[in-house]
C-alpha cells in the first residue's frame, strides 16, 4: 500500500470512511425519528408531522389512563411470561443433546438451526392457515378428530385462550435454533477437567453434574440469553399482526404494545401525538427494565 | 496531500446530488412517447381489487384523458396505511382512491372541496354513500361506486333442517344453532366471531344509528345492550364457524360447505352463483326489537384530491371527467369486473344485471335498509366499540357497562371533532 494513505494523518480520513456512512444512517433513520417522536408526542398531531397545537402532557395523561394500553402491557407481561422459559428451556435441552452426540452433531445442529432462516411473516401464516386454522381439515384438528375430539378454532377462542399455544409456538420454533447455538458455543468452553475431576469425586453423570457443573458454567451466557430474550419479546410484532389481525383491525386479546401504538399512529385513526407519548413511555419502560435487569445479573461486571 | 474532511463531504455531497439526478433522468421515461410528452403527470392510486381485469380498466381510462399524462398506481398491502402515510408529503398521489376521506383528513386540510365537481350532478348520486363524504356543506370525494354486505344462506341446507330463512335477529340465533352440524356450522360472520364486520349493523338492525344526525351518540339504549347479547348468544352455542382459512369477504367457506350461512360482500356474488347455481338466498340483516328494521351496512370508495398535489385544478378536472362525465367507464368499472352497484343512481337502474334474482334483492335491500358509516364515527369510536364488541362476544362481558364506556369514549370523540377552535 503506497505510504502517503497510510501514514498516522490518515487515520481521521479513513475513520470517517468506515464509520461516516454508519453514522449518517444512524442519525438519519434513527435518532431523527427519535427526536421528531418525542417532540410529536407534546403536540395534537391528527394526521400531521409538523402539528401547531401544543399540548402539553395531555397525550401522556391519556395514554395512561387508557385500558387498551395498560392492557397491552400486561399482554406484554404474560407473553414474557411464557416465551422467556419455554425457549431457554428448550434451546438448553437442544443443546445439551446435541452435545452428547457421538455423530452427525454438525446435521442436527444445522436442523435445528434452520428455522431461524425462515421469516416471521411466511412462519406465522402457515401457523395461522395449516397447523392452527380452526376448521375441520387443519392440522391440529386433525389430530384432535383421530381421538373424537372438539374441532378448536385456535385464535378465536378467549376461553380457554387457546391463541397463547399459536403464538407462543411459532416463536419457540423460530427462535430455539438460535440460542441452541449460543449455549453450544458455552458448552464447548466448559473445561473438560471440570467433568473429569467430578467423576474424580463420585459425582454422578446425569442430573449432578449438570447442576453442579455445567449450569453454573454457563451463566454468563445464560444472562446473554435471557436479556435477548426480553428484549425480543419487547419487540414482537410480526407474529401477533400476521395471526391475529384482519382487514377490520385487531381483537382486543393478545395486543402487546407496539401492535396497539401502530394501530393508533398508523392506522386510520393517524393519531401521531397520542401514538409517539405511547412509544416514549414504552422506550422509557424497555430502559429501566434492562438497567434493572443488567445490575441484577451482574451484566458487564468482570469474570472471576 | 490529505483531503480535508469538509472536502470530502463535499465530493460525497456532488455524488448524492448526481445519483438523484440520474435517478430522476430514469423514473420518467415510461410512456412519454404517446404524444403526450410536455403535458404534465397526475398520480393516480387505486386499491387492489380482486378481480382480474380491473388494473387494465382503470389504465385504460386514465389513458384516455387528454389534458395530462396519468400514471396509475395499483398498491396491494394495507392501503389506508399507505395514503394516510403519503398524504404526509409531497410525493403522495395527485388522486387517490379512499375508503373515507376521515374527518380527521378534512379537519387537517389533506384533501380538496370537490363540491363544484357535483354541481349538477349531485343529485344523481345515492345520498346514502354520500353523506359521509359530506362536511359542513362542501364535498370531499366522489363516490366510484357503492359495495355491500348481506347474508347468504344455502336454500338446500334450510330445507334440510326444516329452518325458514331467518327475518328476526331471535330466528337468526335459532336457525344457526339447528343448522350447526359436526362438520358445518351455522353461521360464518368473519373468523373474530363477528366484531369486524358488524360493526354497527346490529345497532341498526335494533332501530338505532352509531350517530345521531345532530351529532350525539345514537346507541346509548337498552336495546343496543339485548342485540348486543343476543351476537353472545350465538358464539356460546357454537353455531358460528371461526378460524376458517379464508375471511368473511371470500364466499369460500359458504361456497365449500363449512358453513349454511355467512355474512359477506355483494361482490362475492358472482362466485356464489357460480358453485351454487340456485341453492342459495340473500338476506338483510334481521331486525330485532319492537322498533327494529333490517340493515345493512352501504359504502364507497371514493376518488379524492391530495391538498398536496402540485397540479390540483388539473387533478380535480381528471377527477370530473372520470367519475362524473364518463359514465360509460363508470358502469364499466361497476360491472364488467367484479360486482358492485354504480355510485349514479341513473346508472343503477339502468343495469339488466342488477334487476332479477339475488341481485335485484340486494339492490333493493342497499336502497331501503342501507347505511353507511357517519363521517362523525371516528377510527378511535370505532376501535373502541370493535373491543367492546369482541369482549361481549367472545369474553362473555356484560353488554350494559361495556357499551356504557362505549358511549363514553365517543362522547368525548365528539367532543374533540366538534371543537371549533381546534384546527388553525
Amino acid at each position: 500500500m503506497p505510504s502517503r494513505l497510510t501514514g498516522h494523518r490518515h487515520r481521521t480520513l479513513w475513520f470517517w470512511i468506515f464509520v461516516g456512512p454508519f453514522v449518517l444512517g444512524l442519525t438519519l433513520f434513527t435518532y431523527v425519528p427519535l427526536a421528531w417522536s418525542a417532540y410529536l408526542s407534546f403536540f395534537d398531531a391528527h394526521n400531521t408531522v409538523s402539528p401547531t397545537r401544543f399540548v402539553g402532557l395531555d397525550n401522556y395523561t391519556a395514554m395512561l389512563r387508557d385500558d387498551a394500553f395498560t392492557g397491552s402491557l400486561v399482554t406484554f407481561l404474560v407473553f414474557t411470561a411464557f416465551i422467556v422459559p419455554a425457549t431457554y428451556i428448550l434451546s438448553l435441552s437442544l443443546a445439551l443433546m446435541v452435545n452428547r452426540l457421538p455423530r452427525a452433531q454438525a446435521f442436527f445442529r444445522s436442523v435445528f438451526f434452520l428455522p431461524v432462516a425462515c421469516s416471521y411473516v411466511v412462519a406465522a401464516l402457515i401457523w395461522k392457515m395449516s397447523i392452527f386454522n380452526g376448521v375441520r381439515f387443519g392440522l391440529a384438528n386433525t389430530v384432535l378428530g383421530w381421538f373424537g375430539a372438539d374441532q378448536i378454532a385456535w385464535l378465536s377462542t378467549t376461553d380457554p385462550p387457546w391463541y397463547w399455544l399459536v403464538i407462543v409456538t411459532v416463536r419457540l420454533w423460530l427462535q430455539a435454533g438460535f440460542y441452541m447455538v449460543l449455549f453450544l458455543a458455552g458448552l464447548q468452553r466448559v473445561s473438560p477437567r471440570l467433568y473429569e475431576a467430578a467423576a474424580v469425586d463420585g459425582a454422578r453423570p446425569g442430573w449432578q453434574v449438570f447442576r453442579h457443573i455445567t449450569f453454573p458454567q454457563l451463566r454468563a451466557t445464560s444472562v446473554a440469553v435471557v436479556l435477548l430474550l426480553v428484549i425480543n419479546a419487547f419487540q414482537a410484532f410480526d407474529e401477533f399482526y400476521n395471526l391475529l389481525a384482519d382487514s377490520r383491525g385487531y381483537p382486543p386479546y393478545a395486543r402487546p404494545p407496539l401492535v396497539y401504538l401502530y394501530y393508533t399512529a398508523l392506522g386510520q385513526g393517524q393519531d401521531l401525538g397520542l401514538g409517539s407519548a405511547g412509544a416514549v413511555i414504552l422506550a422509557l419502560i424497555i430502559a429501566v427494565v434492562t438497567v434493572i435487569q443488567a445490575r441484577w445479573f451482574g451484566l458487564g461486571r468482570k469474570e472471576d | 496531500m490529505s483531503i480535508s474532511r469538509r472536502r470530502l463531504l463535499g465530493t460525497g455531497g456532488g455524488l448524492v446530488l448526481a445519483g438523484a439526478a440520474g435517478a430522476g433522468c430514469g423514473s420518467n421515461t415510461g410512456r412519454d412517447g404517446g404524444g403526450k410528452s410536455g403535458k404534465p403527470t397526475l398520480s393516480q392510486w387505486y386499491h387492489q381489487y380482486g378481480e382480474p381485469g380491473t388494473e387494465q380498466a382503470v389504465k385504460r381510462y386514465a389513458d384516455a384523458f387528454d389534458d395530462a399524462h396519468v400514471e396509475v398506481q395499483w398498491r396491494p398491502g394495507n392501503y389506508d396505511q399507505q395514503t394516510a402515510a403519503a398524504l404526509l408529503t409531497t410525493s403522495g398521489p395527485d388522486v387517490f382512491e379512499v375508503n373515507g376521506p376521515t374527518l380527521d383528513q378534512i379537519q387537517g386540510g389533506q384533501v380538496v372541496d370537490l363540491t363544484d365537481l357535483l354541481r349538477e350532478a349531485k343529485d344523481d348520486i345515492n345520498p346514502a354513500v354520500l353523506a359521509p363524504k359530506t362536511y359542513e356543506g362542501k364535498i370531499w370525494a366522489i363516490p366510484q361506486v357503492v359495495d355491500m354486505q348481506l347474508l347468504y344462506y344455502r336454500t338446500s341446507m334450510l330445507e334440510d333442517a326444516g329452518v325458514e330463512p331467518p327475518r328476526t335477529l331471535d330466528a337468526l340465533v335459532d336457525a344457526a344453532k339447528k343448522l350447526t352440524t359436526r362438520d358445518v356450522k351455522g353461521l360464518f360472520l368473519g373468523n373474530d366471531g363477528g366484531p369486524g364486520v358488524l360493526g354497527g349493523t346490529p345497532l341498526q338492525a335494533a332501530g338505532l344509528e352509531l350517530i345521531t344526525e345532530d351529532g350525539k351518540v345514537g346507541f346509548d339504549d337498552p336495546a343496543a345492550a339485548r342485540a348486543l347479547g343476543k351476537l353472545r348468544q350465538l358464539y356460546k352455542e357454537k353455531s358460528l364457524l371461526l378460524g376458517a382459512p379464508s375471511d368473511w369477504s371470500d364466499p369460500a367457506a359458504f361456497t365449500q360447505g363449512l358453513t349454511a350461512m355467512q355474512w359477506s360482500g355483494l361482490w362475492a356474488l358472482p362466485q356464489v352463483k357460480k358453485a351454487l347455481g340456485d341453492d342459495f338466498g340473500v338476506l338483510p340483516f334481521p331486525k330485532d326489537g319492537a322498533h327494529g328494521r333490517p340493515a345493512v351496512p352501504v359504502g364507497a370508495y371514493a376518488a379524492a384530491v391530495s391538498a398536496r398535489s402540485e397540479h390540483k385544478e388539473l387533478a380535480k378536472a381528471f377527477v370530473k371527467w372520470l367519475w362524473v362525465e364518463k359514465t360509460e367507464y363508470q358502469e364499466d368499472f361497476a360491472l364488467t369486473y367484479g360486482f358492485h352497484i354504480p355510485a349514479r343512481i341513473s346508472l343503477a337502474q339502468k343495469a339488466a344485471k342488477l334487476r332479477q334474482g339475488p341481485a335485484g334483492e340486494a339492490v333493493r335491500f342497499a336502497t331501503e335498509h342501507g347505511h353507511a358509516e357517519p363521517l362523525l364515527w371516528t377510527p378511535a369510536s370505532k376501535v373502541a366499540y370493535q373491543d367492546a364488541l369482541s369482549r361481549v362476544i367472545k369474553g362473555g362481558a356484560n353488554p350494559e357497562s361495556e357499551l356504557r364506556s362505549v358511549v363514553r369514549k365517543t362522547a368525548a370523540e365528539l367532543r374533540r371533532v366538534q371543537n371549533p377552535q381546534k384546527k388553525s
